[in-house]
Formats: structure tokens, sequence, C-alpha cells
């Protein structure tokens, strides 16, 4: 059965886009930072926090492959829709990254030119200097649209693939489920390189100066949390709509624990970077987050709280995971705890003191990006049948239960 | 009538299941199932309560974290005070993180082996307690269904056994007790 974008889904995501879009301009006419830096910031959280989500699911649905788990093919048409959202994110995210290298805004230093010239003594930056091998901007951009590219291409094969085991049978479809298999191996292999490069060069290096080598896996890990969330959001509305009937409370269950224990994987990476830098006290280590703690303490708690304590108390136990009403609160509240996340790691840095707090400009930019993935995720589901008609594993997913 | 037990001896979990659903659905409670690994589904069926194996689990756990909590806090800052990473804060709150590693671990040992340990007592399965399995079998390749006459008074034990011969059943033994 095809789902059909309901009118209702169709005017609330459209109410978002123009609501949102609406505070967005209000923002942006009082955003008086310099070059609008403000503007560009917010758009970076968002290109990379829902393209962080669209990651997420492509990596978790290449993780489904690869391992052969049978329980996740009747769901893996929800992933695939989240996916969808990939090209738009990466469209976005190359928008930031370009102004920046054409100096419309200054969130990345080094794409300041003058900070690697020694004679330039007001704007020489030694540090920034030295890594000058790594941080140079056409090394960036390689880097840049090979991930995006490898990213787009492998999702656009298994949605290609996907599609294609639909009309197969017998050997011809296994044949097709084991090169799926072959693929989803391989791009695990590049996602686990380019998972963290990807957070050194879009996130880290806005604190140009500070270095961690567990950021990679922190960035990874809260884009992995968003993606559960996402799944099971997407599965629950759904289903309430009456979509995907086979999906039963096993699935639901399933997919709590995935929010349950990527969320603990978030905390334990977020806290192991923090106690780390905490315990050695290195000036070059601390800046993070002096700059954090002390000039946004209430976001930082606040964040670490959502992401931490919320799916740890709330989600611990079986009935909660297989109640649907409280699994979409929480994970709403997850959802909204990754982005303030994003925020945290790209505001700081990109405006310093410049900013207090978070205001029309992030909340409407927010509302605008959740309305557009919605229609895009949603549009992408209407494509094809939202239960798949073949896989080898079709039959022991619908019989899956815990 | 003496009280009797019956068991039903199966070669396969699912025909051990179709037996025991037929038995439940005509009204008659099964005392319990004897297998070599775990059969998925059975607890529905012959009515076995949800395992509060978790509960207990999360206390142990609890336990734990308030225990090595208390311990540090004894050592390190009131008995002994440490200067942590060059931050002589003599407070529990202040010098949190360094403890959260050891409070983690200490949770996780505490958690597992109460876990691991209740459910070796709660099952009667410590090393050297005598095994309770009806039939040696069952520990093999038998799948094995106990019912007892006297908590069926509704059935004989004839019935009981007339029932099971309708499903794919490998043999029935009947004892006194």
């Amino acid at each position: 059965m095809n789902f059909t974008f309901s009118k209702r889904a169709r005017t609330l995501s459209m109410a978002l886009i123009v609501l949102g879009a609406a505070a967005m301009l209000v923002g942006i006419i009082g955003d008086h930072t310099d070059h609008h830096q403000r503007t560009w910031a917010n758009l970076l959280v968002n290109a990379f926090f829902f393209l962080g989500i669209s990651l997420g699911a492509l990596f978790f649905y290449s993780l489904q492959n690869a391992t052969e788990t049978a329980w996740s093919v009747l769901v893996k048409r929800v992933y695939e829709g989240v996916m969808a959202w990939l090209p738009i994110g990466a469209i976005v995210l190359v928008v930031v990254l370009l102004a920046g290298s054409m100096g419309l805004h200054h969130i990345y230093h080094w794409m300041d030119k003058r900070v690697f010239d020694p004679t330039n003594l007001e704007h020489f930056d030694p540090i920034i200097a030295g890594k000058k091998a790594f941080l140079n901007l056409p090394f960036f951009w390689v880097r840049t649209l090979v991930y995006l590219a490898v990213f787009i291409l492998f999702a656009r094969w298994f949605r290609k693939k996907s599609l294609e085991l639909d009309q197969l049978s017998g050997d011809s479809l296994v044949r097709n489920h084991l090169l799926i298999y072959r693929r989803s191996a391989l791009f695990l292999v590049f996602f686990a390189v380019f998972s963290t490069t990807l957070a050194w060069d879009w996130l880290m290096s806005i604190d140009t100066h500070w270095f961690s080598t567990l950021y990679g896996w922190y960035v990874f890990s809260g884009m992995w949390v968003s993606a559960m969330v996402t799944g099971v959001v997407m599965v629950l509305y759904l289903k309430r709509k009456g979509y995907l009937p086979q999906v039963n409370n096993s699935h639901i269950h399933d997919m709590g624990k995935w929010v349950f224990a990527s969320s603990f994987l978030w905390s334990y990476l977020y806290f192991s970077q923090f106690m780390l830098i905490w315990y050695s006290n290195i000036p070059e280590e601390v800046t993070y987050f002096m700059a954090r703690i002390d000039h946004h303490p209430v976001l930082l708690w606040t964040v670490f709280f959502i992401n931490f304590a919320v799916p740890m108390v709330l989600l611990m136990s079986r009935d909660a995971k297989r109640n649907p009403r409280f699994l979409i609160g929480v994970g709403a509240v997850i959802f909204i705890g990754h982005w303030l996340d994003v925020i945290l790691m790209v505001m700081p840095g990109a405006l310093g003191h410049h900013f207090h707090h978070i205001g029309l400009l992030e909340v409407g930019m927010f509302t605008l990006f959740v309305g557009a993935f919605m229609t895009v995720v949603l549009k992408a589901l209407t494509q094809a049948p939202l239960t798949p008609v073949n896989h080898p594993y079709l039959e022991e997913s619908v019989h899956h239960q815990i | 009538m003496a009280n009797k037990v019956i068991y039903a001896v199966y070669e396969d979990p699912e025909q051990l299941k179709d037996g025991a659903r037929k038995l439940v659905s005509n009204g008659i409670k099964v005392k319990d199932v004897f297998s070599p690994f775990p059969v998925h589904g059975i607890d529905p069926i012959i009515g076995i309560k949800r395992t509060r194996l978790g509960i207990v689990s999360f206390m142990f756990g609890i336990t734990g974290t308030c225990l090595a909590l208390l311990g540090i806090w004894y050592f390190n800052i009131f008995d002994w005070p440490m200067n942590i990473g060059g931050k002589p804060s003599q407070a529990l709150y202040k010098n949190l993180p360094a403890f959260i590693p050891v409070t983690f671990e200490f949770t996780v040992l505490c958690a597992a082996h109460g876990m691991a340990i209740t459910y070796l007592i709660r099952n009667k399965t410590l090393p050297g307690m005598p095994a309770r399995n009806p039939d040696p079998r069952s520990t093999d390749d038998k799948f094995i269904i106990e019912v007892r006459t006297a908590e069926n008074h509704g059935h004989s034990a004839e019935a009981i056994t007339g029932l099971l011969r309708e499903t794919p059943v490998f043999e029935i033994n009947e004892r006194q007790y």
C-alpha cells in the first residue's frame, strides 16, 4: 500500500514553512551581527542537523543490510524516505560553505587567507597557519564534495536497488540482496572515515584553535540518535494513519531500544570528551568548554539533561518503549535536544560573545526546516509501497516477536 | 483419585507450542515446560507472568551507584581529601566528573552480578543445587510439557492424555506423586 500525503499533513508542513519563514525574516531583520553572521550560523546549524538525520538514516540502513537484520525490513522504506532529504541538505550546506569561502561570513576563521600570512601582523595566526596542510580551501572542497558525492550516490543506489527487489523473486532476489549486503558493508567503511572527518571539517574547524579526537564520534552519535528518533516517530505516525499494518509492538519496542541505546552512546561519548578535557585542564583544550560552560551554562546543562537523563529515565522500562503516545512525546523532546546540541557546537564558536540566547531567528529557521524536511520525506514515502513487496527476510520481519 | 503428573514429550519446539496451545485452549493449566533451550513465545501461551528481573537489575544498579558514590565521598573527600587533577575543590559535586567512571563501572558490576545471582537463585540452579527436570532428555533434544491433575480438577488424566494424543506428541509418561 502506498502512502498518500494527506491534505492535513500537507497543510501542517506548509504552515510550518510559512510560520517559520515569517519568524525567520523578523529574526534576520533583527540580526545586527557583522556579515549577518548569526543568520549564516543558523543556516549551518539546520543544514547540518537535518543532513545529519539523513546521514544517520543512511548509516542505520546500511548497518541493517550489512548485518542482514531481519526485523527492520518492514520499516526500511521509512529510512529510505528520510534519506531523500540528503541532496537538499547537501545543497544548503554547500551554500553555507561556499558563502564562507567567498568571505560572505566569517564562521570559519581559517577561510580568511590573511591568517596564514606571516607578514600580516594584524591577522596572522600561527596556530591556524600550522594547520594549513589540512585546513586550506582546495583540499577542504575536495573533501566536502567527496563526502557528499559518496553519500548521495550510495543513497540513490540503495533506493534504486530496494525498489528493484520488489520486482524480483527466487535466485535473482537473493543475488541482489547479497549485492546490497556487500555494498552496505563497503559504505560503512567509507562512513567510518567520513563521519569523523566531516565533523572536523564542517564543525570542529569553527573553533579552529581547538581540537578533540573524540569529536567525530560525538557528532556521529548525535546524528544517529536524531535519525533513530525520526524513524520511530515516523513509523508511529504512519501506523496511526493506518499504514504499515504488519509493524507490531515488537518492532516499535526495538526502535525504542535504538533511541535508548544511541542516546546512551551519545551521553557516553559526550561525557568522555568532557571528562578528559576537564581532568587534564590544558589551556588549549579547555577553551571549547570554557566558552560553553561559562557563557551558556543553561543551554549546556539543558542539552545534557534532555539527551541523557530524559531517555535514560523515561525509556528504560519496556512499557514505555511499547507505548506509542509516550514514545512520540519523548522522541520529540530528544529531537529538539539534539538540535540544541548542534546549536551548542556551532554558535559559541561562530558568534562568540554575540550569541546570547535562542531567539526568533533560531526557532523560525528550525520550524522552516522541519516543515521542508517533512514535505520532502513524506513525498518520498508516497513514491513506493510502504511495506516492501519482496525481500528475503520480509517473512521473518512480519513474524518479529520479542 | 490419586494425583498424577503427566509429561508430554515432543521432538520439536513448534510442536510443543501447538500442544501447549491445545491444552490451554481446553482450559487445562500447564504446570511447566522443560526444554534444552529457551522456546520463543512459550511464556504467554502457558501464562507465565512477565519477568521482574529487569526491576531487580535496576535496584542492584541503583544500589551500586549509591555505594560507589558513598565510598568515593568517604575515601577521597571526607576521610582523606585528595587534590584531583589540580582541582583542590573539596566537594563531591565539584569533583564528580572524575568519579563517574568508577561509579559507572560499579553500577554495571552490581547490576550484572545481582541480576545473574538472583536469576540462579530464583531458578534454583545455583551450582550444586539438585536438578529438577523430570527427564534428562529435556537437556538434550526433547521438549516436555508437565501437567498436574491436582491443578486440573475438571479434567481426568485420560481426558488430558487424549487431548495430547491429538497433537504430534512423541511419548506420554504418567507418574504418581
